[in-house]
Order: C-alpha cells, then structure tokens, then sequence
C-alpha cells in the first residue's frame, strides 16, 4: 500500500513558514513587514515585556499547583503561549474592547485582571468576576469561537458611534474550523467592521494537531474572505507586538478587520484534567521548550546589557509577589449564599423564578441556618 | 384607535420602538430595501438609515453573535429570524450566550436583545417554514418568551420586549399577519399591561380553555360553537409563556375545575407538558377531570397539503372539552 502526502499538509504544520523579528536563539533579525511597527522598542520595554511574560508564566504555574492541591476544579495552561499574549495584548488601547478565549491569561493580566480574576471561576465560585466594562474585556468564554462573533458586532456598536476604538477577538487552531469564527470573518468583510481576528495556533486542539482542523495556514483563510493576514512567530514577543499593532492600526484608520495567526505552542495539557502524553511526542515539546518566548527576551536582553542579576531578581521577586496575590485570593474565597444561585438570571422580575426562588429561600429556612453552616 | 393588520402593527411597534429610542437596531435577511419576507420592515431603512436597519449576510448564528457584541456595546437589536424553522443555526448563540451572560457576568452585562420569529404554520409554506420551537426556548432560563394573538398586543408587546432588558423571543404567527383589529396607537406604553400577564379573552364557567398565539383565534372559534351546545368556555390567551402567568391561570381553573391546552408545537415534553404539570401542582383538588392537550402530532412538520390534519382545529377542541366534560367523544372505552 502507499501512503501518499497530501503536499498541503506540510504547509499547515511548518512552524517555520512565520514573519519574526527575534530568532529561538534570541538574535534580533529585520523584517520587512513588521520591523517599522516596532521601532520604538528600547530596553526598557524590553525588559517591561519580558517581566509581563515571566509574571504571566507564574499565575500559571501557581494555577496548575493549586489544581493540583485541590483549590481549583480546573485549569487551562498557557506555557509556551506567553509572547502571544502578551505581545498582542501590549499593542491595545485602554479604550478596545477585548474578547478572550479561557486560556487568554496574559491578555487578561495585561487588560487589567486581579488575581482573584484568573482563579474565582476555575474554583466554581462564580462563572466570572470582574465587571467587563472596568477592563473592556469580555468574560473569557468558553465555548469555542463564540466570542469572534462578539467582537465583530461590538466592532459594528463601535461603527455606529464614530469612534476610532477596535475589538479583537482571541481564539485557537480548534476554533478556526467553526462555523461562527467562518461567520464572523464573513461580516467583519462584509461590514468592514474594526476588528481584528487573534488566531492562537497552538498546534493542538486538545488531542488533534492542527493538521486536522486543516491542510493549509490559518492565517491563508483569511484574505479569501477579503481580510488581510499576517503569520507570525507566536513565541516572538516582539513580532506578535508588531502584527498587532499593524492590525489594531488598519482597524483604527477604517480598513477594517485584519487577522492575525500567531505559531505557536501549549506546552501543557489542555487542562489539568488533559493527558497530552496519550497523543503527542516528548520529542516535539523537548523541540518547542528550545523555541521558549521567555527565554528569548532573555537572551535578547543580555545581549543588549538590559539583563543583569538585579533585573532578574527585581522581577523574580514580583513572579512571587503575584504567585502569592493568587493562592492568597484562591484560599481566601468564599462561596455565594445558596439563594445566590437565582441571582441575575434576569434583569427584571419573573415571576415563574420568583416563586422558584421564594420557594428555595422557605426551603432553606426549614434547616433553620444548618444548611449554610453545612 | 386605527384599524392595522397585525403585519402592519409589528411594523409600527417597530418605527416607534426605534424613534423612542437611538440604540434599537433591526437586524437580519431581507430587511432593508425588500422591508423583510413578510414586509414587517417595510419603510424603515428609508426612515432610519442602513446604520440602523441592517441588512445582514444569510448566517443565523452570524446575526445573534453579532447582535451579542452589539448589545456589549449598548445597542438593543432587534433580530429578524426569516422563518421558524431558521432558527436553529443560532441557537447555540441564543442559549449560551444571549441567554447567559446577564447570568455569568453577575449582571454587568445585559442581553436587551428581541429575536422577532415569524412562527408555526397553516400558511401552506414549504418544509422548514412552519414550525412551532418555542418549547426550547421556554425550556432556556434567561429569555422570555411571548407569542402574541392580535394586532394591539402584538403592537404593544414589541414595544414591550424592546425596552425590557432581558432577551425577548418573541413568536409572530404568521396566519394571523394579515388579521386586522384595533390598534391604539397613541396610549402610552406605561399604561399597557405587562407583557407578562395573560389575558382572559372570553369568560366561561365550565372549561379553561388556555393557548397562545394563532391558536387564540381557533380557541375563541371553538368557544363559539360549544355556546351553541350550553358550553361556556373561558380562553385565555397566556400572551406570555415564559413566565406563565399562573394568577390569572389558576383563578380560571378554580372556578371551571377543567383544563385544555391547545397549541400547534408537537406535544411531547410541550408548553402543554408544562401547563399541565403546573395546574395539576396548583389546582389538584379542583379538577374535576383530568386535564387535557390539543395539540400538533409528535412528527415533523407534515408537506402542507396534509398540515389541516395535523394543526389542532376546533373539532379536536371541541373534542377534548367532550373529554373534560365526560360527554362521548374520541377517546370513550379507550383504555390510554
């Protein structure tokens, strides 16, 4: 029997085939697309994205741990995913509007999330925390690709308001192949709203490689649905802070949307509850661990004399100052009064919830305050 | 008071929904230069500009998704499903998100979104233009659901749904687009009764007659004749089926002592389920007959030369009120 390779196959898993500003090796090379767009970027900021990717790194290894330990119901790491993130998200105004995935950790640290943010709702205190409009980020969602269709219709709010703001919705390789990430690139062309399309390509959607969701680049779809696109190293801080500025400027000058495939790699499970060794090679994540976005910086870093013992320690202290801030807000949670459970189903009264609730409420009078002591 | 085809009513409650306030959107196929399938548009993007009347590409999940990021950025869209049996791309869409997120975001956000579903059949439209799906969305915490009989009603309450702040499914029947009736057009909205309130919409004293939507107007048919007969039917017309206003529900069952439920939707695990369930909860030890459904067949909705067997019409009323009433009917000596 002969197996023949589809050719195309090749093209949606060369890892390699990306736009970079910054080699594995930490070698600042040029590009001609992106170099302008980051031309402003001395040691200091530098420095200000490697501290945002080390503390990123943290909150998720504290995540994982506590997980581990009980405190969390569930975790989704983002190891390996930190230049990605933070890249993108640095390039934002206060003013955008951002509609994350669940494992978009270090957008939300940049956005403004607290360290009770990343832990309340994976202990199943509550579905969410923060109010979205205090950080203009959305509640990370978790059903796949949803949210691209948010931003597309709060891009076509933000329109209709004549204001130079941009949405961006942040999703992965899995999410690619859904019909409502089809659909939002459909009327994001159509309404030529200002929103930019943040595909993570992370090369797994829990057990199926990207090959699966598809024989071509993400980042190709695009221009077929009138959008233009850009593949980058998404282990490149640098390169993803360039597309994401080239792409929130083009939403912001009224060229509307722009998608950006960012390469790159879940070096941990897809949860805690996840077992990547059942599908997937220690070889291949031994090969992404030597593509690290952190270590990178680093190396760029001390080349550049913005790395010293000083800054490592400055910052390592601040990763234990936040590991800290999180397991303190996990430890220190509490859980909603049971009545809690009725509370904003609806806006206004209903009167079929009301009785359900008076109901509940005359329930648990019954245990005369022994339930809640339960 | 103008005499308006519920067509036309819609389509007023619309234009003034969208002058009273700068944010309401309509969204959806067809809407703009054609005024929509049913013309229910008609005349508004002339009005109101394409930045309001948005004509949309043909993805139904597309149009709530975005209707999502719209009301996240303060719009209140009003969404036009082109037909009944189109609503299942978005559904995804309307449960877990327009559904949800007042709920998951604490109540930071909310969902003023109103998903308008020309509804249920006896049109003699093609497969897939005729179905009755309001049970899932009743069955879906955090929407409201209404289903409306008359051209006033149908007026007031989008009007209504528009200005709440939760999501509104709000049923259209289309055979009953071209009924006419009175319409105050001038009262003020603060006036109207809740859109949560059923209204009795003939009084009786031996059965309660409950339904909603196109089935009102075979329900008050069917009252008629059963005078004929020395039946006195009460109709209510529920308006409203999520919540069910059980007040004005349980006051008539209590003084007749019998229930039927008659709507066009299959009837397994059915609005009339649930009807039923809860009467039977509430009045038990008034019944004095068990309870009974007129409702569509449990199968797919049939090609439309056979629909007039499958819509309940009012022999089939008039049949299970035999039933309620212990008088021979269809079902005497069978053994269910």
């Amino acid at each position: 029997m002969t197996h023949t390779l589809n050719p195309l196959a090749d093209l949606a898993t060369d890892t390699d085939d990306v736009a970079r500003l910054l080699t594995p090796d930490g070698e600042r090379i040029a590009d001609p697309d992106l170099e302008r767009w980051v031309a402003d970027v001395d040691t200091a900021m530098l420095q200000s994205l490697y501290r945002d990717m080390v503390l990123v790194r943290r909150i998720d290894t504290e995540g994982v741990a506590l997980q581990r330990q009980g405190q969390l119901g569930l975790w989704a790491p983002c190891q390996g995913q930190e230049a990605t993130q933070i890249g993108t998200a640095r390039a934002f105004r206060a003013d955008d509007f951002v509609f994350p995935s669940y494992r978009e950790i270090g957008v939300n640290y940049v956005r403004g999330a607290k360290p009770a943010d990343f832990v309340i709702a994976w202990r199943g205190e509550e579905h969410s925390t923060y109010n979205p409009y205090d950080i203009n980020t959305a509640t990370p969602q978790i059903i796949i690709g949803a949210q691209s269709l948010h931003a597309v219709g709060y891009a076509m709010g933000i329109q209709r308001d004549g204001t130079d703001q941009v949405s961006a919705a942040y999703f992965g390789d899995g999410a690619s192949s859904q019909g409502d990430v089809n659909e939002a690139l459909v009327f994001a062309s159509s309404f030529r709203a200002p929103v930019v399309f943040v595909c993570t390509n992370n090369q797994w959607a829990i057990s199926e490689p990207v090959a699966v969701q598809g024989r071509f680049p993400i980042a190709g779809r695009a221009p077929g649905f009138g959008i233009p696109s850009m593949r980058v190293d998404g282990n490149d801080v640098l390169a993803c802070l360039a597309a994401m500025r080239w792409a929130l400027e083009n939403a912001r000058r009224g060229n509307g949307p722009a998608f950006i495939e960012a390469v790159t790699y879940r070096m941990g499970p897809h949860t805690t509850s996840d077992d990547p060794t059942r599908y997937r090679d220690k070889d291949e994540v031994e090969r992404w661990r030597r593509r690290d976005p952190i270590a990178r910086v680093e190396a760029l870093l001390r080349a550049e004399g913005g790395f010293d013992d000083a800054f490592a320690a400055e910052v390592a202290a601040d990763a234990d100052r936040l590991g800290a801030e999180v397991r303190a807000a996990t430890l220190g949670a509490t859980s909603r009064e049971p009545i809690g459970v009725f509370d904003h189903v609806y806006e206004e009264p209903h009167s079929g919830l009301d009785e359900q609730r008076t109901w509940f409420a005359a329930y648990l009078d019954g245990f005369g305050g022994e339930e809640a002591a339960r | 008071m103008t005499q308006l085809t519920m067509a036309k009513a819609i389509n007023e409650g619309l234009r003034r929904a969208m002058a009273d306030d700068p944010k309401v959107l309509v969204m959806g196929e067809d809407i703009g230069k054609l005024g929509g399938v049913f013309r229910i548009t008609d005349g508004l993007l002339d009005q109101f500009g394409a930045q309001r009347v948005i004509d949309t590409p043909l993805a139904e999940s597309g149009i709530m998704g975005a209707a999502v990021g719209l009301a996240f950025r303060g719009y209140r869209p009003v969404v036009e499903i082109q037909f009944d049996g189109f609503v299942y791309p978005a559904f995804d869409q309307i449960v877990c998100q327009v559904a949800k997120l007042h709920y998951r975001t604490r109540g930071n956000v909310t969902m003023p979104i109103t998903i308008r579903i020309p509804w249920a059949g006896g049109v003699g439209a093609a497969e897939h233009h005729s179905e009755s799906p309001e049970a899932y969305f009743v069955h879906t915490s955090g929407l409201r659901v209404v289903a409306v009989s008359n051209p006033q009603d149908a007026f007031v309450m989008l009007r209504q749904a528009i200005a709440s702040n939760d999501p509104v499914v709000y049923f259209e029947p289309k055979r009953l687009y071209h009924a006419k009736g009175e319409v105050d057009l001038e009262a003020d909205l603060a006036d109207a009764p809740p859109m949560g309130l059923a209204r009795v919409a003939r009084e009786g004293t031996d059965v309660t007659l409950l339904t909603y939507g196109a089935q009102v107007a075979t329900a008050m048919d069917a009252a008629t004749a059963a005078e004929d007969d020395g039946v006195s039917i009460e109709v209510i017309d529920l308006r409203s089926i999520s919540p069910v206003d059980y007040r004005t529900v349980t006051a008539s069952v209590r003084k007749t002592g019998r229930v039927v439920v008659t709507h066009e939707a299959a009837r397994e695990a059915g609005v009339g389920a649930e009807l039923i369930a809860s009467v039977t909860e509430r009045c038990f030890n008034y019944l004095e007959a068990a309870p009974a459904r007129v409702t569509g067949h449990d199968i797919p909705y049939p090609p439309a030369k056979l629909e007039k067997h499958h819509l309940p019409d009012l022999d089939r009323i008039l049949d299970a009120v035999d039933r309620v009433l212990d008088r021979p009917n269809s079902l005497t000596g069978v053994e269910l």
